[in-house]
């Protein structure tokens, strides 16, 4: 409640967001084939989403959580327009043209979902009653259902994941969740047929023997192990890697980049910026587990294990171990939507961490 | 009822998660970790030599092919440079509006945009695609002019190979053509790396392995469009040899001119060298779309055509040879004791003791009283029947080889065949039937079984020319190395041969197949008019249709398929032979009327016009 206790900002947890951004500018200068134009685009990108961050590090939960179902509900009704105009234009859409920039409602839903489940079983005592289960399970499927349906599978399977984390933290019981991921399992081939599209299941076959088809859907999962590898222990040296360099690594700026990461600064590097990761991460949790208040907890704890999410699909995919899925490195891709979500999301980690006092006691 | 919050127990609930996530996040990190320390430690060997073969591309640099010339320094084989129109689909920004302009540039058909579009749906972008092959000189120069203004588009020059005397040398060159998926299964894959074309027949394919010479190996490293970005080090290509033939282009041209609107073969050979001098099986045909895949259309034409122009009759022609054999058929006497002074009559028939089967004479009469010499001369069949008869088939088959006839001649063209000098085991291994005599009397005018080819005719009676030294008949006579320019004689190849004839034997047959042309009486004597120098010859007429025993063979009236084939061979002048050749029209008629003078026109040419003898200065050897 003392105002003398809200600290201006979280020091450590800018600094290291300011060092993966500042990595990603090294890094993309290489991959970019050290064209100032995509750095300069980048930066101010980057730029733009951290005086969001601050912004939103301003705004107090209270304002966020009362903003919650009408932020839901305007992202619904945007995939839904998204969804509509891809009908009618006969083609996949996934963004509305603002004039100014492109503006995707799935990314709006990455922060608008784990807000709304947050909202809703926060009103209601934890662990949630059945009631507020299946409402919360409701409002995490619409959306998800919505995006598959543009399709865009990876950013799908991260909103449902941002959405179920926090109905996972608000306690739901172990034997639902066990039971829950039996059935999943159970109907899994069922989805693999039904639900995946045929470059989908090619993909995710690709993981499987990448070299059955090299120059096919297996080059991208190759050339990008082969650069991880060929780094070794202390790299390449910056711009000396030969196969970001020499174009091997495809999508090198954007959901690859890690490739020409490890390749040009070894596994020494890899360990720095994993390192970095998860002192966000862990940071982020901290904020959940300090946090006053339920809504609080539940949105930042969801908040920063979807942040680790990213960075584990990412490398995961870019190092052969998950399908490749359009999922970029964050922080370090080059590329702006997914930039300005991630802000604002510690932005309003940031804003929870600042505002500890808020509804103490609701 | 409101229900009663109990704060602290939520709190915990959410507290105990949260700690569960920490321990989430940290085995995820560490499976990452592991999977890292994996591909940059454990396998870091494994992949930094994936990296380096990706970097590292071992381009063949294709070595020039060998060029081939005849006698006078003519060129029957080259190399052109031609252009290919490539894009690079990945660096293409708009590829409609591409090749809109390139149209403006060069002529695109619209098959060459549907061939090229779905090349690359089904080929990675970041692969090389072929737009438009052969390229005009004046269009690629446009294209190369205004090819900065399209990235992604490159000319392409290779080298491709060109027949520019076309059908004249189609069966003696031969072609190359594209490297097939049968040749694959044969050569040496390394050889023909960066390679696109391999000999097909004749020289290019006999000669392949001297006209291929060696691809060069250049090492650079390039990037994943495998365009070069830096060359390390380079072998250089060795070109192939250079080949010098024997032949005579001029000759064969003329050759070609003179079976005008025939169906034949003609071979002529330098009887000291054994140096082929013209090699023609008319129709020809132009080997240059083979280059690069001949139509199916034009192939099927070709291939369709009744007069088989595909056939190279010279080498594969497989002919009855008639009685231009018959001198050769003396000489086998004489070796077997039956000389050429033997006294026969000749009523115009032959039967054979105990059959009612009369043989006959080309000459419904008979040539009443001959001798071996007058037998040749006038060509008297049943001479021949009666000297076969007492040769008896093994003496005829034995005597009838050293001379060639059923035996390769070992001329440097692939696949060529024996042609065949029936033998009882022959029969007995072929027909599985025992010898008649009937077949031996046949056999002795050159009909029945045997069957000769035009070079072997030719070889045979160069053997003759030389008076009994055989030579290997042959078409290269000189490499030369494209690097250095050091030219090689290759020397001919004598045979030996146990033929067992005298020196006096020859000059018998030869005094006899002298007045076959210069003689009263002689079969050919009509092409003796106005001739400079003496020759020797022998006509054939060779039955094609076998005709019953109360019928009667009449030249004008049959059809063109059944009348016979006309032949000749015949060698000049006698002193010094320069030339021996051998004529075959298919369908001529006789031997003396279509193949003689055809040969006397060839001998006339090449004495008279190409080595320039009998002119003003030596009119004396007109005797």
């Amino acid at each position: 409640m003392n105002a003398s206790h809200q600290k201006f900002i979280d020091i450590p947890l800018l600094t290291a967001i300011l060092m993966v951004c500042g990595l990603s500018l090294i890094v993309l200068y290489s991959a970019g084939g050290e064209d100032m134009k995509l750095l300069a685009k980048h930066s101010v990108r980057v730029g733009f989403a951290f005086v969001l961050m601050l912004i939103v590090s301003r705004i107090s939960p209270s304002f966020l959580y009362r903003w919650s179902p009408y932020l839901y509900g305007v992202g619904l009704v945007l995939l839904l327009i998204v969804l509509a105009v891809g009908i009618i234009g006969k083609g996949a859409q996934r963004w509305i043209d603002l004039g100014l920039f492109r503006f995707q409602p799935a990314e709006l839903m990455k922060l608008a979902v784990p807000m709304m489940v947050a909202w809703v079983l926060a009103r209601w005592t934890l662990p949630p009653r059945p009631l507020a289960l299946i409402t919360s399970i409701i409002l995490v499927l619409l959306p998800t259902a919505l995006v598959i349906l543009q399709p865009d599978l990876g950013t799908a399977i991260l909103i449902a994941s941002t959405g179920l984390l926090v109905i996972f933290l608000s306690g739901v019981g172990w034997k639902l969740i066990v039971g829950v991921l039996a059935i999943l399992s159970a109907i899994a081939p069922a989805l693999w047929v039904l639900v995946l599209h045929d470059y989908q299941r090619r993909r995710v076959l690709t993981l499987f023997d990448p070299w059955a088809d090299p120059l096919g859907a297996g080059y991208h999962t190759i050339q990008s192990i082969i650069a991880i590898g060929s780094g070794g222990i202390d790299g390449k040296g910056w711009l000396a890697g030969s196969q970001s360099q020499l174009e091997f690594i495809p999508e090198r700026s954007t959901d690859f980049i890690f490739a020409v990461f490890a390749e040009e600064f070894g596994l020494l590097g890899v360990f720095v910026l994993l390192a970095l990761y998860l002192f966000l991460v862990f940071k982020s949790l901290m904020i959940a587990f300090y946090a006053h208040d339920t809504y609080s907890r539940l949105l930042a704890g969801s908040l920063s294990v979807t942040f680790f999410l990213y960075v584990f699909v990412n490398i995961g995919m870019v190092s052969g171990i998950l399908p490749v899925v359009g999922v970029p490195l964050p922080l370090m891709s080059y590329g702006g939507t997914s930039i300005v979500t991630l802000m604002v999301a510690f932005g309003i980690l940031m804003s929870i961490d600042r505002h500890k006092n808020f509804l103490a006691r609701r | 009822m409101i229900p009663v919050r109990d704060y602290l127990k939520e709190s915990k609930i959410i507290h105990n998660r949260i700690v569960f996530l920490f321990g989430f996040v940290s085995l995820m990190a560490l499976i990452l970790i592991v999977r890292l320390i994996h591909l940059q430690i454990s396998q870091h060997q494994h992949f930094s030599t994936l990296a380096q073969n990706n970097r590292i591309d071992i381009i063949s640099l294709p070595p020039v092919r060998g060029l081939i010339y005849d006698r006078n320094g003519e060129v029957l084989a080259q190399n052109f440079r031609v252009y290919n129109l490539e894009i690079l689909p990945d660096k293409v920004e708009n590829m409609d509006e591409t090749l809109n302009e390139l149209r403006q540039l060069i002529d695109l058909s619209d098959d060459n945009i549907r061939q090229f579009k779905t090349l690359l749906k089904r080929r990675p972008s970041f692969e090389r695609q072929t737009l438009r092959a052969n390229l005009k000189e004046d269009e690629a120069a446009r294209l190369a002019v205004n090819q900065h203004r399209y990235p992604g588009v490159e000319l392409r020059a290779r080298l491709q190979r060109n027949y520019p005397k076309g059908e004249l040398i189609s069966h003696v060159v031969g072609y190359v053509g594209r490297i097939s998926s049968e040749d694959l299964a044969q050569i040496d894959n390394k050889r023909y790396r960066g390679l696109e074309y391999i000999g097909k027949s004749g020289i290019e394919s006999y000669y392949e392995s001297s006209l291929l010479g060696k691809s060069g190996v250049q090492r650079a490293e390039t990037n994943a469009h495998g365009r070069v970005v830096r060359s390390l080090e380079q072998t250089e290509p060795v070109a192939g040899q250079t080949m010098y033939l024997g032949l005579d282009i001029k000759l064969q041209r003329k050759s070609i001119e003179a079976l005008e609107g025939f169906e034949g073969a003609v071979v002529a050979i330098e009887p000291k060298t054994g140096d082929i001098l013209a090699f023609v099986s008319v129709p020809g045909f132009d080997p240059n779309p083979f280059v690069n895949g001949i139509s199916r259309k034009n192939y099927d034409l070709l291939r369709s055509s009744p007069r088989t122009p595909l056939l190279n009759r010279a080498l594969y022609g497989r002919y009855a040879p008639g009685s231009t054999i018959k001198g050769f058929i003396s000489l086998v006497g004489i070796k077997n004791d039956i000389g050429h002074d033997t006294k026969i009559f000749c009523p115009g028939w032959f039967t054979l003791p105990g059959h009612k089967h009369r043989y006959r004479d080309w000459k419904k009469n008979g040539h009443g009283q001959v001798n071996g010499h007058s037998a040749v001369v006038q060509s008297c069949d049943v001479y021949y029947y009666r000297l076969a008869k007492r040769l008896g088939i093994d003496r005829l088959h034995e005597g009838m080889s050293h001379f060639g006839f059923g035996q390769k001649s070992g001329v440097d063209l692939p696949g060529e065949p024996s042609g065949l000098m029936p033998s009882r085991d022959w029969k007995q291994r072929a027909r599985s039937q025992p010898w008649y005599p009937g077949e031996t009397v046949i056999t002795g005018i050159g009909q029945g079984y045997m069957l000769v080819t035009p070079l072997q005719l030719a070889s045979a009676t160069a053997m003759l020319a030389n008076r009994g030294q055989k030579v290997e008949p042959r078409f290269l006579t000189a490499v030369e190395n494209a690097q250095s320019q050091v030219r090689t004689e290759i020397a001919p190849t004598l045979v030996e041969t146990n033929a067992g004839v005298s020196q006096r034997s020859y000059a018998q047959i030869i005094e006899s197949m002298e007045d076959v042309i210069h003689g009263q009486r002689g079969t050919a004597r009509g092409i003796s008019e106005g001739i400079k120098y003496q020759m020797a010859g022998k006509t054939g007429t060779a039955q094609v249709k076998s005709i019953a025993q109360n019928e009667k063979y009449d030249e004008e009236n049959v059809e063109k398929k059944f009348k016979d084939h006309s032949l000749f061979v015949g060698f000049a002048p006698l002193d010094d032979p320069k030339i021996a050749i051998a004529v075959v029209v298919e369908h001529g008629g006789s031997g003396g009327r279509t193949a003689a003078p055809i040969a006397r026109k060839l001998l006339d040419y090449y004495l008279l016009d190409r080595l320039g003898m009998y002119q003003e200065e030596s009119p004396d050897d007109n005797s």
